[in-house]
């Protein structure tokens, strides 16, 4: 016998409900702009320059560039379910870009994959022993390694410039098989598949939930919330480097420029994606939508010669447009 | 009639010392480190001279954005778009002041302040009206300022006049006292200084300490924000003035370096990003002393790229004592 | 004359209604009564009254003209002024400041405090003052307002009893003035005590309006209940004026689960019981006599400084709660937003310290986790209607989901502190009828109340806490209030020859 339960009035409801159910489930909406955005820059592109963009070809590029930036938004995605904000994504990609081509003639390929994947997952431990241990706002912890990282690049780079990319590497960065199918996806997918099923699935994947929402708590649950934090940003730094990894090896070379023009919209991504800045709800498919989002939008800008300038205004007005679309969606009250 | 034991106002700080050490230690602390780091800096051979006004030079900037970010996240919020702000404000009035004389200068700089207060405001209003978590808004408007700043200058360019370049790079009356000092003195003191302790200081805190109670006793919560960003955006168009005066030029990528940095010196200097805690003057002083501890990398030889990383390094493990020291407190 | 008039107030948030059409009328020089169960409304109700929130539907006429409360400061401003659970305080600014922050003289909200014989040192940070100090100075900038109504909400609750005290001369007071408090409350002992009249809600409604003194809290809980559980709770009550819920005389008690020897941590100098399995043990105290120090220290969030604990013979020594959870203590805080995860459904909270340690961060089981939960939530009788995220529950929902998430992880001993604070009355027996099963079935629990009343009820053995000390161990139906609060004093009875 509770007293007070809310009752659910009938009509106006209703719509509310088929918005409750849009924004509990973005990926429908997403899945909408994502096929509109191909169709209006096909238009687009047609009356540029004739030619159609709708193509198999194109499709398959836009998940080839896609890549990289969704395995960059995945760290970001883990990381901001707990309320966190990683933004040493891209100079950790950066570092196993690094690792990979300047390793891989002295150690052989896998050992240098194995150095990058390491390296990725040790920066990343960093930020967690900063972020979980020290309290450190997550903010200025990823912001201040990330500018080490890049300094300690910059070192490393005029140290020893061997640049040697392995063909393997080379050929999950850029090549495709099956003539449309981007190799990339064979490191892409089972990543996405492992977090979008962990998050849902797993004691883990709760956690993550949990701590994201109200880490108070979690702890007089007994979780030990900086366990779970030193994952989840040791797992960001992992899938960082990977994503370096295949821009690497699209790039065929490594730059310390290679990653930076993804950390803003990794970030972008995920925000598109529904994930809340603050924690506690959101998940990975929506981020995959965003990342997807964000590039064909970039090809239709550059169909539409648009300056660099024009892109970036445009970008923050989307991430704008979107959040509050979130925003007003979702809290109801 | 039953009485509930030692409840009777006591106060808890202990004697008025403690507690003025426990409020204003840090900003004590902040300075004591930047006076070590400015004798050290006059030890070493390479730089004698008078005081050196580079300092001073480099620093300005920085220090008008620790103020900007200060103010914000005082207030409960935070500001990833200073450092472009800053880019916008240096590029415009580049472009266009190079073809002024002082007076036009001035007049001119005195209406980009304007601008920048309003940007400020503008970015405060979509936050309050839109109710998007800030770190979004302002991350949005990063990319927009940034793409503003670059569409009005491509590349590095412009200038200002002479007498304006000495406003950054001069001395008044003395040797001894950049010019740029002044001017950073004299904003504190009217900007920020007379609202502080008046209500619309106390309005900011508040609302960085406990939005919802500041609601309740009546703080009219929407504006004190969108003021909040404003002033930081007058801040911002401070430094990106101060940034055309010191550099000569305008520059869209300049203002990247500030944000990061206007943060780590808002922490530094005893702004709690949690909100409600600190004020000005610590801030500035940790500008001075990130920009000192470069300063000083340099000229002992030491690879500038290797200057980054201690000082990135140094900044992360300040911030991570300033961690733990935040654990001590009782709140959070 | 009437003073306020609410007519058919409503407010929603989407689907869910929090207030249906709520009427309230409050004559001047009247203390009023607002009473009802959590999720009824009145929090709603009292926030809409005072500028917070926005109705959506209805009118309220203050003096017989209609108005619009748009903010706090406007209610401030036509004369409603609210005091609420939570002080509208500010931590990081003095007292001072937080005065001067609202427009008011510091003077004059001094002047208030020494009516109410209360000195506070005004440059003191408002977070450092201790929060039943911090509601008197809320209370005091209230009535410095010099407000045609006072709206108090809740302000009694964790209230010491000579704070109360003064705060029910304070009401005296207003109304001798001819001015007006609405009070809300759960303690229906003081509406009889204080109130002309008594409004009670329920499922966003105005059920009825009643003299207290008149009907007497039969009356009240019969509005609050409903009809149908009207005659079973009379039923109820009457049975529980002569007998406590626990229908044996003698519980099945069984061996020492919880030893605690000399205890010595924060405001205890030296605390030593034993809690056994199957049994109900209350700690009674006053405000501030080291109960949260005690339940916090068995929790695993505190260190203790001195003493030893041992459980089922072994010596513990938490230094997180998880070293706790693991040795079978398991806590219900008295503030449900320590222990819920707003966002995420009741099945995932109620399922959450299943996966608080690295070895269960694996795949989960569905149909293990589906079956706890389930048996969980039906033994709590948790109404999860409103679907969802579990923020979306009423209080007393909630709190019943903090109690799940233990059925459901398995616990050997249950700290229940203030379980049942701020929620109606009948989710309140519920939870008494459930921690007596609990015990039957073989758990210890070790209980603290701020409503003395609970104890018979529920208790087995009560303990009483002062100066650092367990004075007196009374037993369950001996645990009157009198007795208690002598013992609660220190004031133990001399068995004289």
């Amino acid at each position: 016998m509770s007293a007070g339960s809310p009752q659910i009035a009938s009509p106006a409801a209703r719509l509310r409900a088929a918005q409750r159910l849009l924004s509990d489930n973005p990926a429908i909406a997403l899945t909408f702009i994502f096929i509109a955005l191909f169709v209006v820059t096909d238009i687009v592109n047609r009356a540029q320059s004739g030619k159609a963009f709708l193509t198999p070809t194109q499709v398959s590029t836009t998940f080839l560039y896609a890549a990289p930036l969704a395995l960059l938004a995945a760290g970001q995605t883990l990381v901001m379910l707990t309320g966190g904000v990683d933004l040493s994504v891209a100079t950790t990609a950066t570092a196993g870009a690094f690792i990979t081509s300047g390793t891989a003639q002295a150690q052989g390929t896998g050992t240098a994959l194995l150095l990058a994947l390491g390296l990725g997952f040790g920066i990343g431990l960093v930020n967690g022993i900063g972020v979980a241990i020290f309290r450190v706002n997550p903010l200025i912890m990823t912001l201040g390694i990330s500018s080490v990282t890049l300094g300690a690049l910059t070192i490393y780079s005029q140290k020893r410039f061997v640049a040697l990319v392995p063909n393997i590497v080379n050929t999950l960065g850029s090549s495709r098989f099956l003539k449309y199918v981007p190799y990339d996806l064979l490191v892409w997918a089972p990543i996405a598949a492992l977090i979008i099923l962990g998050l849902r699935y797993s004691g883990f994947g709760r956690m993550i939930f949990a701590v994201g929402d109200n880490p108070v708590a979690c702890r007089l649950a007994g979780v030990r919330v900086w366990q779970v934090l030193l994952l989840v940003y040791a797992l960001s730094g992992a899938f960082s480097a990977v994503a370096g990894i295949l821009l690497v090896g699209f790039n065929d070379a490594a730059d310390l420029g290679i990653a930076a023009p993804f950390l803003l919209p990794s970030v972008a991504a995920v925000v598109i994606g529904g994930t809340s800045i603050l924690g506690g709800s959101g998940g990975y498919g929506g981020t995959i939508l965003g990342a997807l989002i964000l590039t064909v939008l970039d090809s239709l800008l550059t169909i539409l010669n648009a300056s660099q300038a024009l892109k970036q205004i445009l970008y923050g007005s989307i991430i704008l447009a979107l959040a509050w679309l979130y925003a007003r969606t979702s809290s109801g009250d | 009639m039953t009485s509930s034991a030692a409840l009777e106002a006591r106060p808890r700080g202990g004697p008025s010392a403690g507690r003025l050490a426990r409020r204003h230690g840090w900003t004590v602390g902040v300075y004591v480190l930047l006076l070590l780091l400015l004798l050290y800096w006059q030890t070493i051979p390479a730089h004698w001279g008078s005081f050196d006004v580079q300092l001073a030079i480099d620093a300005l900037p920085l220090a008008f954005a620790a103020m900007a970010q200060s103010v914000v996240i005082i207030s409960g919020g935070i500001d990833l778009s200073v450092g472009s702000l800053i880019s916008l404000v240096n590029v415009v009035s580049a472009k266009y002041m190079i073809d002024m004389g002082f007076r036009n200068a001035l007049l001119f700089g005195a209406l980009l302040l304007l601008g920048s207060a309003a940007a400020g405001a503008f970015t405060g209003s979509l936050i309050v009206l839109t109710r998007v978590p800030d770190i979004v808004v302002t991350l949005a408007m990063l990319f927009v300022w940034a793409g503003l700043a670059l569409e009005i200058l491509q590349i590095p360019g412009g200038g200002a006049p002479a007498q304006y370049l000495q406003l950054g790079t001069g001395h008044w009356w003395s040797q001894w006292i950049p010019s740029g000092l002044v001017i950073l003195l004299l904003a504190y003191a009217i900007f920020w200084l007379p609202l502080r302790w008046a209500r619309p200081g106390l309005a900011l805190y508040s609302i960085g300490s406990n939005r919802n109670a500041a609601y309740l006793s009546g703080v009219g919560v929407a504006r004190t924000r969108i003021f909040a960003y404003a002033l930081g955006g007058l801040f911002c168009g401070l430094a990106g003035l101060s940034l055309s005066a010191t550099s000569g030029i305008g520059d869209p990528s300049a203002g990247q370096y500030y944000t990061l940095n206007s943060v780590a010196a808002a922490v530094l200097g005893g702004v709690l990003l949690i909100g409600g805690v600190g004020g000005l003057i610590g801030p500035i002083a940790a500008a001075f002393v990130v920009t000192l501890v470069k300063t000083i990398l340099i000229l002992k030889g030491v690879d500038q790229n290797w200057a980054q990383v201690i000082q990135g390094t140094l900044i992360i493990v300040v911030v991570m004592i300033g961690g733990l020291a935040i654990r001590q407190r009782r709140r959070t | 004359m009437s003073l306020l008039e609410a007519r058919e107030v409503g407010k929603r948030y989407g689907p869910v209604v929090a207030l249906e059409s709520a009427n309230l009328s409050v004559d001047a020089g009247e203390v009023h009564a607002l009473l009802g169960a959590n999720g009824a409304g009145k929090s709603t109700f009292v926030k809409i009254l005072t500028g917070v929130i926005q109705r959506d539907g209805g009118s309220v006429e203050l003096r017989g003209k209609p108005v619009r409360v748009s903010s706090p400061s406007q209610a401030a401003r036509i004369g409603l002024a609210p005091v609420f659970q939570d002080p509208a305080l500010v931590p990081d600014l003095t007292v001072a400041q937080n005065i001067r922050l609202t427009g008011l003289a510091v003077e004059e909200v001094r002047q208030r405090l020494r009516t109410m014989d209360i000195e506070i040192d005004f440059s003191e940070q408002a977070g450092d003052v201790p929060l039943p100090l911090l509601r008197m100075i809320d209370l005091a900038r209230a009535m410095a307002r010099d407000p045609q109504l006072l709206l108090l909400d809740e302000i009694t609750a964790a209230l010491p009893s000579d704070l109360a005290e003064r705060v029910f001369t304070v009401m005296e007071d207003w109304r001798r003035r001819g001015r007006s408090v609405l009070f809300i409350t759960h303690r229906l002992a003081e509406v009889i005590a204080m109130c002309d009249r008594a409004t009670v809600l329920r499922d966003g409604r105005d059920v009825g309006t009643v003299i207290p003194r008149e009907g007497g809290e039969r009356q009240i809980v019969e509005h609050m209940l409903g009809p149908e559980a009207a005659t079973a709770e009379a039923h109820a009550a009457e049975v529980d004026e002569t007998a406590p819920v626990a229908v044996d005389a003698a519980p099945n008690v069984g061996a020492i689960t919880v030893e605690v020897s000399d205890l010595r941590v924060g405001s205890l100098a030296g605390v030593s019981f034993s809690l056994r399995a199957g049994e109900i043990l209350g700690i009674a105290a006053l405000e501030g006599q080291g109960q949260d120090d005690l339940f916090a220290v068995l929790a695993g969030e505190r260190r203790a400084e001195g003493g030893e604990i041992n459980v089922a013979g072994k010596a513990l020594r938490p230094r997180h709660p998880y070293d706790a959870i693991r040795s079978g203590l398991v806590l219900v805080p008295a503030d449900r937003l320590l222990a819920l995860l707003p966002q995420r459904s009741v099945r995932e909270n109620i399922a959450a310290p299943r996966y608080n340690r690295i070895g269960r961060w694996g795949p989960i089981n569905p149909r293990e986790e589906s079956r706890r939960v389930s048996t969980a939530i039906e033994a709590l009788q948790i109404d999860t209607r409103a679907q969802g995220q579990v923020r979306r529950l009423s209080g007393g929902n909630q709190q019943k989901v903090t109690i799940a998430r233990w059925l459901a992880s398995g616990f050997q001993t249950l700290l229940c502190f203030d379980p049942t604070r701020g929620i109606d009355v009948g989710t309140k027996r519920q939870i008494y009828t459930l921690l007596r099963r609990l015990a039957d079935d073989g758990a210890a629990i070790l209980f603290f109340s701020s409503e003395l009343s609970e104890f018979p009820l529920v208790c087995d053995r009560v303990l009483t806490l002062f100066g650092g000390r367990i004075t007196d161990e009374l037993a369950g139906e001996g645990a009157d209030e009198a007795s208690l609060l002598r013992a609660m004093h220190g004031l133990v009875e001399e068995v004289t020859a």
